[in-house]
Protein backbone atom coordinates (compact mmCIF):
# COMPACT_ATOMS: atom_id res chain seq x y z
CA UNK A 1 0.00 0.00 0.00
CA UNK A 2 2.95 2.26 1.37
CA UNK A 3 4.73 1.99 -1.90
CA UNK A 4 2.06 2.27 -4.72
CA UNK A 5 0.84 5.50 -2.60
CA UNK A 6 1.00 7.43 -5.55
CA UNK A 7 -1.78 5.15 -7.45
CA UNK A 8 -3.65 3.93 -4.67
CA UNK A 9 -4.14 7.45 -3.08
CA UNK A 10 -7.59 8.56 -4.24
CA UNK A 11 -6.28 12.50 -3.50
CA UNK A 12 -2.74 14.06 -4.04
CA UNK A 13 -1.03 14.59 -0.40
CA UNK A 14 -1.58 18.92 -1.02
CA UNK A 15 -4.25 19.05 -3.13
CA UNK A 16 -6.32 21.55 -0.80
CA UNK A 17 -10.55 21.67 -1.17
CA UNK A 18 -11.09 24.57 -0.15
CA UNK A 19 -15.11 24.43 0.56
CA UNK A 20 -14.26 20.69 2.12
CA UNK A 21 -12.22 21.70 5.21
CA UNK A 22 -13.01 19.87 8.12
CA UNK A 23 -15.37 17.37 6.79
CA UNK A 24 -16.58 14.46 8.91
CA UNK A 25 -15.59 10.70 7.15
CA UNK A 26 -17.95 10.08 4.34
CA UNK A 27 -18.54 8.26 0.99
CA UNK A 28 -16.24 11.08 -0.80
CA UNK A 29 -13.71 11.19 2.01
CA UNK A 30 -12.98 7.89 3.62
CA UNK A 31 -11.48 9.64 6.29
CA UNK A 32 -12.66 13.26 6.18
CA UNK A 33 -10.51 16.36 4.96
CA UNK A 34 -8.20 18.56 7.99
CA UNK A 35 -8.64 21.98 8.14
CA UNK A 36 -6.76 22.88 4.75
CA UNK A 37 -9.51 20.56 3.13
CA UNK A 38 -6.99 17.65 2.38
CA UNK A 39 -8.24 14.17 2.24
CA UNK A 40 -6.56 12.66 5.40
CA UNK A 41 -7.39 8.76 3.96
CA UNK A 42 -4.68 10.10 1.17
CA UNK A 43 -2.35 11.46 3.65
CA UNK A 44 -2.13 8.75 5.20
CA UNK A 45 -1.25 6.34 2.51
CA UNK A 46 1.39 8.60 2.13
CA UNK A 47 2.25 9.16 6.00
CA UNK A 48 2.65 5.20 5.93
CA UNK A 49 5.52 5.53 3.46
CA UNK A 50 7.40 7.93 5.80
CA UNK A 51 6.68 6.00 8.78
CA UNK A 52 7.22 2.59 7.61
CA UNK A 53 9.88 3.63 5.96
CA UNK A 54 11.60 5.39 8.70
CA UNK A 55 11.23 2.64 10.69
CA UNK A 56 12.33 -0.25 8.48
CA UNK A 57 15.39 1.27 6.88
CA UNK A 58 16.97 2.88 10.36
CA UNK A 59 16.43 -0.78 11.75
CA UNK A 60 18.10 -2.78 8.85
CA UNK A 61 20.72 -0.26 9.55
CA UNK A 62 21.03 -0.12 13.04
CA UNK A 63 21.42 -4.01 12.68
CA UNK A 64 24.37 -4.30 9.95
CA UNK A 65 25.81 -1.55 12.07
CA UNK A 66 25.23 -3.38 15.51
CA UNK A 67 26.18 -6.62 14.14
CA UNK A 68 29.10 -5.93 12.56
CA UNK A 69 30.33 -3.99 15.57
CA UNK A 70 29.65 -6.30 18.35
CA UNK A 71 30.71 -9.16 16.40
CA UNK A 72 34.43 -7.61 15.42
CA UNK A 73 34.73 -6.53 19.39
CA UNK A 74 33.46 -10.23 20.23
CA UNK A 75 36.02 -11.84 18.07
CA UNK A 76 39.03 -9.41 18.78
CA UNK A 77 38.71 -9.55 22.45
CA UNK A 78 41.18 -8.13 25.04
CA UNK A 79 41.45 -4.62 24.73
CA UNK A 80 40.13 -3.91 21.75
CA UNK A 81 37.00 -5.71 23.19
CA UNK A 82 37.15 -3.55 26.34
CA UNK A 83 37.38 0.09 23.73
CA UNK A 84 34.96 -0.80 21.82
CA UNK A 85 32.41 -1.94 24.36
CA UNK A 86 33.35 1.01 26.44
CA UNK A 87 32.05 3.31 23.17
CA UNK A 88 29.15 1.37 23.40
CA UNK A 89 28.28 1.55 26.91
CA UNK A 90 28.48 6.09 26.35
CA UNK A 91 26.34 5.63 24.04
CA UNK A 92 24.01 3.74 25.41
CA UNK A 93 24.04 5.41 28.84
CA UNK A 94 22.83 8.71 26.46
CA UNK A 95 19.10 9.24 26.61
CA UNK A 96 17.82 7.84 23.59
CA UNK A 97 15.19 10.43 22.98
CA UNK A 98 17.35 13.64 24.03
CA UNK A 99 19.90 12.57 21.63
CA UNK A 100 17.58 12.06 18.71
CA UNK A 101 16.17 15.45 19.35
CA UNK A 102 19.08 16.89 19.47
CA UNK A 103 21.07 14.79 16.01
CA UNK A 104 17.41 16.13 14.03
CA UNK A 105 18.44 19.99 15.25
CA UNK A 106 21.54 19.26 13.82
CA UNK A 107 21.10 17.75 10.65
CA UNK A 108 17.41 18.94 9.91
CA UNK A 109 14.27 18.00 10.08
CA UNK A 110 13.84 15.89 7.02
CA UNK A 111 13.71 12.29 6.46
CA UNK A 112 17.07 11.65 6.46
CA UNK A 113 17.80 13.48 9.69
CA UNK A 114 15.13 11.34 11.74
CA UNK A 115 16.86 8.38 9.61
CA UNK A 116 20.55 9.02 10.64
CA UNK A 117 19.49 9.90 14.74
CA UNK A 118 17.14 6.84 15.09
CA UNK A 119 19.97 5.10 13.78
CA UNK A 120 22.84 6.82 15.80
CA UNK A 121 21.40 5.87 18.99
CA UNK A 122 19.86 2.15 18.05
CA UNK A 123 22.97 0.56 16.69
CA UNK A 124 24.40 -0.07 20.35
CA UNK A 125 21.51 -2.14 21.45
CA UNK A 126 22.02 -4.79 18.68
CA UNK A 127 26.13 -4.65 19.33
CA UNK A 128 25.93 -5.95 22.66
CA UNK A 129 23.24 -8.60 21.84
CA UNK A 130 25.21 -9.79 18.77
CA UNK A 131 28.24 -9.22 20.74
CA UNK A 132 27.04 -11.90 24.01
CA UNK A 133 25.80 -14.43 21.44
CA UNK A 134 29.28 -14.46 19.54
CA UNK A 135 30.97 -14.48 22.61
CA UNK A 136 28.84 -17.80 23.56
CA UNK A 137 28.92 -19.21 19.88
CA UNK A 138 32.48 -18.79 19.62
CA UNK A 139 33.31 -21.50 22.31
CA UNK A 140 31.90 -23.87 20.30
CA UNK A 141 33.64 -27.30 19.18
CA UNK A 142 32.72 -27.05 15.47
CA UNK A 143 33.88 -22.81 15.87
CA UNK A 144 36.99 -24.58 17.60
CA UNK A 145 37.42 -27.27 14.48
CA UNK A 146 37.13 -24.22 11.62
CA UNK A 147 39.91 -22.61 13.09
CA UNK A 148 41.79 -25.51 14.42
CA UNK A 149 41.72 -26.16 10.17
CA UNK A 150 43.05 -22.20 9.59
CA UNK A 151 39.78 -20.59 7.88
CA UNK A 152 40.06 -16.75 8.49
CA UNK A 153 38.31 -14.97 11.39
CA UNK A 154 36.43 -13.54 8.70
CA UNK A 155 36.12 -16.64 7.07
CA UNK A 156 34.65 -17.81 10.78
CA UNK A 157 32.20 -14.44 11.24
CA UNK A 158 30.69 -14.92 8.49
CA UNK A 159 30.55 -18.77 7.97
CA UNK A 160 30.02 -20.64 10.90
CA UNK A 161 28.72 -17.78 13.70
CA UNK A 162 27.01 -15.68 12.05
CA UNK A 163 24.70 -18.27 10.49
CA UNK A 164 23.64 -19.39 13.81
CA UNK A 165 23.06 -15.82 14.76
CA UNK A 166 20.63 -15.07 11.91
CA UNK A 167 17.87 -16.42 13.79
CA UNK A 168 17.81 -14.29 16.71
CA UNK A 169 18.90 -11.38 14.21
CA UNK A 170 15.72 -11.92 12.61
CA UNK A 171 14.01 -11.48 15.94
CA UNK A 172 15.45 -8.30 16.92
CA UNK A 173 14.70 -6.79 13.58
CA UNK A 174 11.09 -7.48 14.30
CA UNK A 175 10.88 -6.07 18.24
CA UNK A 176 12.99 -3.30 16.91
CA UNK A 177 10.85 -1.87 13.92
CA UNK A 178 8.28 -0.89 16.35
CA UNK A 179 10.61 0.77 18.73
CA UNK A 180 11.63 2.86 15.28
CA UNK A 181 8.29 3.80 14.26
CA UNK A 182 7.06 4.94 17.88
CA UNK A 183 9.89 7.16 18.33
CA UNK A 184 9.59 8.70 15.05
CA UNK A 185 5.89 9.12 15.48
CA UNK A 186 6.55 10.74 18.95
CA UNK A 187 9.29 13.28 17.56
CA UNK A 188 6.58 14.43 15.02
CA UNK A 189 3.88 14.56 17.15
CA UNK A 190 5.58 16.60 19.40
CA UNK A 191 6.52 18.97 16.27
CA UNK A 192 10.38 18.04 16.16
CA UNK A 193 10.40 15.09 13.65
CA UNK A 194 9.35 15.09 9.86
CA UNK A 195 8.28 18.21 8.99
CA UNK A 196 5.82 20.06 6.66
CA UNK A 197 4.86 19.27 3.38
CA UNK A 198 5.67 15.85 4.23
CA UNK A 199 3.60 13.79 6.92
CA UNK A 200 3.99 10.71 8.65
CA UNK A 201 1.47 9.09 11.25
CA UNK A 202 3.08 11.42 13.98
CA UNK A 203 2.80 14.63 12.44
CA UNK A 204 -0.75 13.70 11.18
CA UNK A 205 -1.67 12.54 14.68
CA UNK A 206 -0.16 16.27 16.01
CA UNK A 207 -2.25 18.24 13.08
CA UNK A 208 -5.57 16.30 14.69
CA UNK A 209 -4.58 17.06 18.09
CA UNK A 210 -5.25 20.57 17.90
CA UNK A 211 -8.89 20.13 17.02
CA UNK A 212 -9.77 16.52 19.36
CA UNK A 213 -13.07 18.29 20.69
CA UNK A 214 -14.81 18.73 17.31
CA UNK A 215 -13.33 16.35 14.98
CA UNK A 216 -11.63 13.44 16.57
CA UNK A 217 -11.46 11.56 13.28
CA UNK A 218 -8.56 13.48 12.51
CA UNK A 219 -6.45 12.12 15.28
CA UNK A 220 -8.34 8.96 15.82
CA UNK A 221 -6.77 7.55 11.86
CA UNK A 222 -3.26 8.13 12.39
CA UNK A 223 -3.17 7.21 15.98
CA UNK A 224 -4.79 3.99 14.80
CA UNK A 225 -2.42 2.83 12.07
CA UNK A 226 0.31 3.69 14.25
CA UNK A 227 -1.18 1.53 17.12
CA UNK A 228 -1.98 -1.52 14.87
CA UNK A 229 1.71 -1.43 12.87
CA UNK A 230 3.61 -1.73 16.57
CA UNK A 231 0.90 -3.77 18.20
CA UNK A 232 1.46 -6.33 14.52
CA UNK A 233 5.08 -6.07 14.46
CA UNK A 234 5.03 -6.96 18.43
CA UNK A 235 3.05 -10.03 17.68
CA UNK A 236 5.31 -11.09 14.44
CA UNK A 237 8.36 -10.94 16.87
CA UNK A 238 6.70 -12.97 19.75
CA UNK A 239 5.94 -15.62 16.91
CA UNK A 240 9.45 -15.41 15.25
CA UNK A 241 10.93 -15.58 18.65
CA UNK A 242 9.38 -19.08 19.66
CA UNK A 243 10.04 -20.32 16.03
CA UNK A 244 13.63 -18.74 15.96
CA UNK A 245 15.26 -18.02 19.12
CA UNK A 246 16.93 -20.65 21.01
CA UNK A 247 17.12 -19.57 24.14
CA UNK A 248 13.37 -19.31 25.10
CA UNK A 249 12.64 -23.24 24.99
CA UNK A 250 9.46 -24.68 25.07
CA UNK A 251 10.13 -26.54 28.31
CA UNK A 252 9.58 -23.06 29.93
CA UNK A 253 6.11 -22.05 29.11
CA UNK B 1 29.66 -2.39 48.98
CA UNK B 2 31.62 0.78 48.72
CA UNK B 3 34.03 0.22 46.15
CA UNK B 4 31.04 -0.82 43.90
CA UNK B 5 29.59 2.84 44.50
CA UNK B 6 33.20 4.67 44.13
CA UNK B 7 33.30 2.76 40.64
CA UNK B 8 30.01 3.55 39.33
CA UNK B 9 30.30 7.04 40.17
CA UNK B 10 33.69 6.95 38.24
CA UNK B 11 31.78 5.07 35.08
CA UNK B 12 29.21 7.76 35.27
CA UNK B 13 31.79 10.97 34.84
CA UNK B 14 32.80 10.57 31.05
CA UNK B 15 29.02 9.30 30.29
CA UNK B 16 28.14 13.18 31.85
CA UNK B 17 31.46 15.09 30.23
CA UNK B 18 30.34 13.62 26.85
CA UNK B 19 26.81 14.41 27.21
CA UNK B 20 27.91 17.89 28.04
CA UNK B 21 30.59 17.95 25.08
CA UNK B 22 28.10 16.65 22.61
CA UNK B 23 25.44 18.85 23.71
CA UNK B 24 27.84 21.97 23.39
CA UNK B 25 29.25 20.80 19.68
CA UNK B 26 25.84 20.25 18.40
CA UNK B 27 24.45 23.43 19.28
CA UNK B 28 27.14 24.77 17.78
CA UNK B 29 27.53 23.32 14.71
CA UNK B 30 23.87 24.26 14.37
CA UNK B 31 23.13 26.73 11.83
CA UNK B 32 21.30 29.67 12.69
CA UNK B 33 21.64 31.05 15.69
CA UNK B 34 18.83 32.17 18.54
CA UNK B 35 19.40 35.59 17.88
CA UNK B 36 18.43 35.50 14.01
CA UNK B 37 15.12 37.88 13.77
CA UNK B 38 13.92 39.08 10.36
CA UNK B 39 14.99 42.76 11.57
CA UNK B 40 17.99 43.50 10.64
CA UNK B 41 19.95 44.55 13.97
CA UNK B 42 22.94 46.96 13.29
CA UNK B 43 26.35 45.50 13.54
CA UNK B 44 26.59 47.18 17.17
CA UNK B 45 23.93 45.55 18.89
CA UNK B 46 24.90 42.18 17.35
CA UNK B 47 28.25 42.53 18.53
CA UNK B 48 27.05 43.47 21.88
CA UNK B 49 24.81 40.94 22.34
CA UNK B 50 27.73 38.70 21.64
CA UNK B 51 30.03 39.78 23.88
CA UNK B 52 27.28 39.81 26.56
CA UNK B 53 27.01 36.01 26.05
CA UNK B 54 30.76 35.15 25.06
CA UNK B 55 30.09 34.58 21.90
CA UNK B 56 32.73 36.68 20.34
CA UNK B 57 35.54 34.57 21.76
CA UNK B 58 37.12 31.28 19.86
CA UNK B 59 35.21 27.47 20.11
CA UNK B 60 37.45 26.15 22.17
CA UNK B 61 37.70 29.01 24.98
CA UNK B 62 33.26 29.35 25.18
CA UNK B 63 33.77 25.42 25.61
CA UNK B 64 36.20 25.92 28.93
CA UNK B 65 34.16 28.77 30.14
CA UNK B 66 31.40 26.78 29.58
CA UNK B 67 32.95 23.52 31.25
CA UNK B 68 33.79 26.00 34.46
CA UNK B 69 31.00 27.41 35.16
CA UNK B 70 28.60 24.07 34.92
CA UNK B 71 31.01 22.58 37.81
CA UNK B 72 30.03 25.46 39.66
CA UNK B 73 26.65 24.85 38.99
CA UNK B 74 25.89 27.90 36.61
CA UNK B 75 23.81 26.66 33.50
CA UNK B 76 24.39 29.79 31.84
CA UNK B 77 21.25 32.60 31.21
CA UNK B 78 18.37 31.80 29.29
CA UNK B 79 18.62 33.49 25.71
CA UNK B 80 15.15 33.69 25.23
CA UNK B 81 13.94 34.00 28.53
CA UNK B 82 15.56 37.53 29.31
CA UNK B 83 16.95 38.17 32.93
CA UNK B 84 16.24 34.46 33.53
CA UNK B 85 18.89 31.52 34.48
CA UNK B 86 18.69 28.51 33.33
CA UNK B 87 19.53 26.65 36.85
CA UNK B 88 16.69 29.02 37.95
CA UNK B 89 14.07 27.53 35.44
CA UNK B 90 15.07 23.95 35.92
CA UNK B 91 14.33 24.29 39.92
CA UNK B 92 10.95 25.71 39.07
CA UNK B 93 9.81 23.06 36.71
CA UNK B 94 12.01 20.12 37.66
CA UNK B 95 9.39 19.32 40.55
CA UNK B 96 6.21 19.66 38.17
CA UNK B 97 8.20 16.84 36.48
CA UNK B 98 9.28 14.87 39.15
CA UNK B 99 6.13 14.84 40.76
CA UNK B 100 4.38 13.43 37.52
CA UNK B 101 6.97 11.04 37.13
CA UNK B 102 6.60 9.14 40.81
CA UNK B 103 2.77 9.34 40.30
CA UNK B 104 3.48 7.65 36.63
CA UNK B 105 6.21 4.80 38.91
CA UNK B 106 3.09 4.04 41.01
CA UNK B 107 0.43 3.68 37.93
CA UNK B 108 3.04 1.60 36.84
CA UNK B 109 3.68 -0.52 39.53
CA UNK B 110 0.26 -0.60 41.07
CA UNK B 111 -1.74 -1.86 37.36
CA UNK B 112 0.86 -3.73 36.67
CA UNK B 113 1.85 -5.87 39.41
CA UNK B 114 -1.44 -6.80 40.81
CA UNK B 115 -2.35 -8.12 36.93
CA UNK B 116 0.91 -10.02 36.61
CA UNK B 117 -0.12 -11.69 39.86
CA UNK B 118 -3.64 -12.14 38.86
CA UNK B 119 -2.25 -13.45 35.67
CA UNK B 120 0.13 -15.97 37.19
CA UNK B 121 -2.18 -17.44 39.78
CA UNK B 122 -4.77 -18.35 37.60
CA UNK B 123 -2.71 -19.24 34.61
CA UNK B 124 -3.99 -20.37 31.28
CA UNK B 125 -7.54 -19.22 32.80
CA UNK B 126 -9.59 -16.86 30.63
CA UNK B 127 -8.65 -13.66 32.81
CA UNK B 128 -4.67 -14.72 32.00
CA UNK B 129 -5.64 -14.25 28.46
CA UNK B 130 -7.26 -11.17 29.02
CA UNK B 131 -4.50 -9.38 31.01
CA UNK B 132 -1.88 -10.77 28.34
CA UNK B 133 -4.20 -9.29 25.48
CA UNK B 134 -4.05 -6.15 27.67
CA UNK B 135 -0.69 -5.96 28.53
CA UNK B 136 0.54 -7.12 24.56
CA UNK B 137 -1.59 -3.96 23.80
CA UNK B 138 -0.56 -1.55 26.36
CA UNK B 139 3.30 -2.11 25.36
CA UNK B 140 2.13 -1.62 21.83
CA UNK B 141 0.12 2.17 21.83
CA UNK B 142 2.31 4.90 21.98
CA UNK B 143 1.81 7.46 25.08
CA UNK B 144 0.35 10.20 23.29
CA UNK B 145 -2.52 8.26 21.71
CA UNK B 146 -3.09 7.22 25.10
CA UNK B 147 -3.05 10.70 26.39
CA UNK B 148 -5.22 11.87 23.09
CA UNK B 149 -7.86 9.02 23.94
CA UNK B 150 -8.08 10.09 27.39
CA UNK B 151 -8.29 13.31 27.17
CA UNK B 152 -11.04 13.20 24.26
CA UNK B 153 -13.34 10.39 26.60
CA UNK B 154 -12.77 11.89 30.36
CA UNK B 155 -12.46 15.44 29.08
CA UNK B 156 -14.42 16.52 26.29
CA UNK B 157 -17.07 13.67 26.32
CA UNK B 158 -18.04 12.88 30.00
CA UNK B 159 -16.40 16.02 31.62
CA UNK B 160 -14.87 14.84 34.63
CA UNK B 161 -11.09 15.48 34.56
CA UNK B 162 -9.72 18.89 33.34
CA UNK B 163 -7.97 18.43 29.82
CA UNK B 164 -4.52 20.38 30.58
CA UNK B 165 -2.49 22.43 33.09
CA UNK B 166 -1.28 21.87 36.30
CA UNK B 167 -2.81 23.45 39.61
CA UNK B 168 -4.29 20.18 41.46
CA UNK B 169 -4.38 16.46 42.47
CA UNK B 170 -7.40 16.35 39.70
CA UNK B 171 -4.89 17.82 37.35
CA UNK B 172 -2.13 14.72 37.96
CA UNK B 173 -4.51 11.93 37.32
CA UNK B 174 -4.60 11.43 33.40
CA UNK B 175 -1.16 12.32 32.53
CA UNK B 176 0.24 10.17 34.87
CA UNK B 177 -1.85 7.53 33.19
CA UNK B 178 -1.42 8.06 30.29
CA UNK B 179 2.57 8.05 31.48
CA UNK B 180 2.46 4.96 32.70
CA UNK B 181 -0.23 2.63 31.34
CA UNK B 182 2.03 1.39 28.69
CA UNK B 183 5.12 0.11 31.00
CA UNK B 184 2.33 -1.43 33.17
CA UNK B 185 2.16 -4.09 30.07
CA UNK B 186 5.89 -4.86 30.54
CA UNK B 187 5.81 -5.45 34.55
CA UNK B 188 2.57 -7.72 34.41
CA UNK B 189 4.65 -9.41 31.77
CA UNK B 190 7.66 -9.75 33.98
CA UNK B 191 5.24 -10.85 37.41
CA UNK B 192 3.53 -13.29 35.64
CA UNK B 193 6.92 -15.06 34.18
CA UNK B 194 8.94 -14.58 37.25
CA UNK B 195 6.29 -15.35 39.63
CA UNK B 196 5.50 -18.84 37.82
CA UNK B 197 9.13 -19.31 38.08
CA UNK B 198 8.69 -19.01 41.76
CA UNK B 199 5.44 -20.65 42.68
CA UNK B 200 6.92 -23.86 41.00
CA UNK B 201 9.62 -23.52 43.01
CA UNK B 202 10.55 -26.18 45.38
CA UNK B 203 9.93 -24.12 48.68
CA UNK B 204 6.25 -22.91 47.77
CA UNK B 205 5.51 -26.48 47.77
CA UNK B 206 6.76 -26.81 51.31
CA UNK B 207 5.09 -23.81 52.15
CA UNK B 208 2.01 -25.01 50.80
CA UNK B 209 2.57 -28.77 52.67
CA UNK B 210 2.68 -26.72 55.69
CA UNK B 211 -0.66 -25.90 55.46
CA UNK B 212 0.12 -22.01 55.00
CA UNK B 213 -2.82 -20.23 53.71
CA UNK B 214 -2.94 -18.72 50.00
CA UNK B 215 -2.68 -15.35 51.09
CA UNK B 216 0.55 -15.76 53.76
CA UNK B 217 1.99 -17.68 50.79
CA UNK B 218 1.30 -15.91 47.58
CA UNK B 219 2.36 -12.12 50.06
CA UNK B 220 4.88 -13.31 51.84
CA UNK B 221 6.69 -16.05 50.32
CA UNK B 222 6.03 -15.64 46.51
CA UNK B 223 5.20 -11.81 45.75
CA UNK B 224 8.98 -11.40 48.38
CA UNK B 225 10.57 -13.35 45.65
CA UNK B 226 9.09 -12.01 42.71
CA UNK B 227 10.54 -8.36 43.03
CA UNK B 228 13.72 -8.20 41.73
CA UNK B 229 13.29 -8.77 38.11
CA UNK B 230 10.94 -5.42 38.70
CA UNK B 231 13.86 -3.74 40.60
CA UNK B 232 15.93 -4.68 37.92
CA UNK B 233 14.07 -2.82 35.21
CA UNK B 234 13.20 0.05 37.14
CA UNK B 235 16.23 1.59 35.91
CA UNK B 236 15.06 1.58 32.38
CA UNK B 237 11.93 2.36 33.73
CA UNK B 238 12.93 5.53 34.81
CA UNK B 239 14.95 6.43 31.35
CA UNK B 240 11.27 5.76 29.44
CA UNK B 241 9.51 7.91 32.04
CA UNK B 242 12.05 10.86 31.80
CA UNK B 243 11.48 10.88 27.67
CA UNK B 244 7.99 10.06 27.87
CA UNK B 245 7.46 12.71 30.50
CA UNK B 246 8.16 14.90 27.39
CA UNK B 247 5.13 14.14 25.08
CA UNK B 248 2.97 14.26 27.98
CA UNK B 249 3.73 17.10 29.21
CA UNK B 250 3.12 18.90 25.52
CA UNK B 251 -0.13 17.26 25.16
CA UNK B 252 -1.48 18.19 28.85
CA UNK B 253 0.49 21.34 28.87
CA UNK B 254 2.12 20.82 31.68
CA UNK B 255 4.93 23.31 32.75
CA UNK B 256 7.21 20.97 33.32
CA UNK B 257 10.84 20.34 32.41
CA UNK B 258 9.98 18.20 28.89
CA UNK B 259 7.58 21.03 27.87
CA UNK B 260 10.06 23.67 28.56
CA UNK B 261 12.81 21.37 26.29
CA UNK B 262 10.82 21.42 23.43
CA UNK B 263 9.96 24.79 23.53
CA UNK B 264 13.85 25.77 23.70
CA UNK B 265 14.33 23.35 20.83
CA UNK B 266 12.12 25.46 18.54
CA UNK B 267 13.54 28.71 19.84
CA UNK B 268 17.15 27.66 19.53
CA UNK B 269 17.50 28.60 23.45
CA UNK B 270 20.70 26.95 23.19
CA UNK B 271 21.83 26.67 27.30
CA UNK B 272 18.26 25.58 28.10
CA UNK B 273 18.51 22.41 25.85
CA UNK B 274 22.01 21.95 26.96
CA UNK B 275 20.93 22.33 30.48
CA UNK B 276 18.25 20.29 30.39
CA UNK B 277 19.75 17.35 28.61
CA UNK B 278 22.38 17.54 31.29
CA UNK B 279 19.90 17.28 34.35
CA UNK B 280 18.22 14.47 32.41
CA UNK B 281 21.05 12.07 31.89
CA UNK B 282 22.77 12.71 35.55
CA UNK B 283 19.02 11.73 36.72
CA UNK B 284 18.77 8.43 34.42
CA UNK B 285 22.61 7.95 35.17
CA UNK B 286 21.77 8.20 39.35
CA UNK B 287 18.48 6.01 38.82
CA UNK B 288 20.58 3.11 37.43
CA UNK B 289 23.23 3.35 39.63
CA UNK B 290 19.96 3.01 42.73
CA UNK B 291 18.65 0.70 41.06
CA UNK B 292 21.65 -1.43 40.63
CA UNK B 293 22.50 -1.20 44.50
CA UNK B 294 19.01 -1.47 45.59
CA UNK B 295 19.22 -4.78 43.88
CA UNK B 296 22.15 -6.00 45.24
CA UNK B 297 21.06 -4.90 48.73
CA UNK B 298 17.80 -6.74 48.13
CA UNK B 299 18.74 -9.84 46.73
CA UNK B 300 21.34 -11.64 48.91
CA UNK B 301 22.50 -14.08 46.11
CA UNK B 302 23.94 -11.21 43.97
CA UNK B 303 27.09 -9.54 45.16
CA UNK B 304 28.53 -6.16 44.23
CA UNK B 305 31.93 -6.04 42.38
Amino acid sequence: MAIFAPWVAPYSYETQDTLKTLTFPNFEHWMGTDRLGRDLFSRMIYGARVSLFVGIFTTVFALLIGTIYGAISAYAGGRTDNLMMGVVDVVFALPDLLMIILITVLMGRGVTGVFLALTLVSWVTVARLVRGEVLRIKEFPFVQAARALGASPTRILAREIFPNILGILVVTLSFRVPVAILAESTLSFIGLGIAPPFSSWGSLANDGWTAIKFYPHLILFPSLAIFLTILSFNFLGEGLREVLDPRTSKAHE
Amino acid sequence: MLRFIIRRILLAIPVLITVATLTFLIMHWVPGGPFDTDKILPPEIIANIEAKYHLDKPLPMQYLLYMKQLLQGDLGPSYKYLGRDVTDIILDTFPVSFTLGLCAVWVVLGLGIPAGMISAYWKDSLLDRSVLLLAGMSISVPSFVLGAVSVWIFSHQWHLLPPALWEGPRHILLPAFALGAGFSGYIARLTRTTMLDVLASDYIRTARAKGLTEPIILFKHVLKNSVYPIVSVMGPLTAGLVTGSFVIEYIFSIPGMGRFFITAVTNRDYPLIMGVTLVYAVLIVVANMVVDMLYGWLDPRVTLK
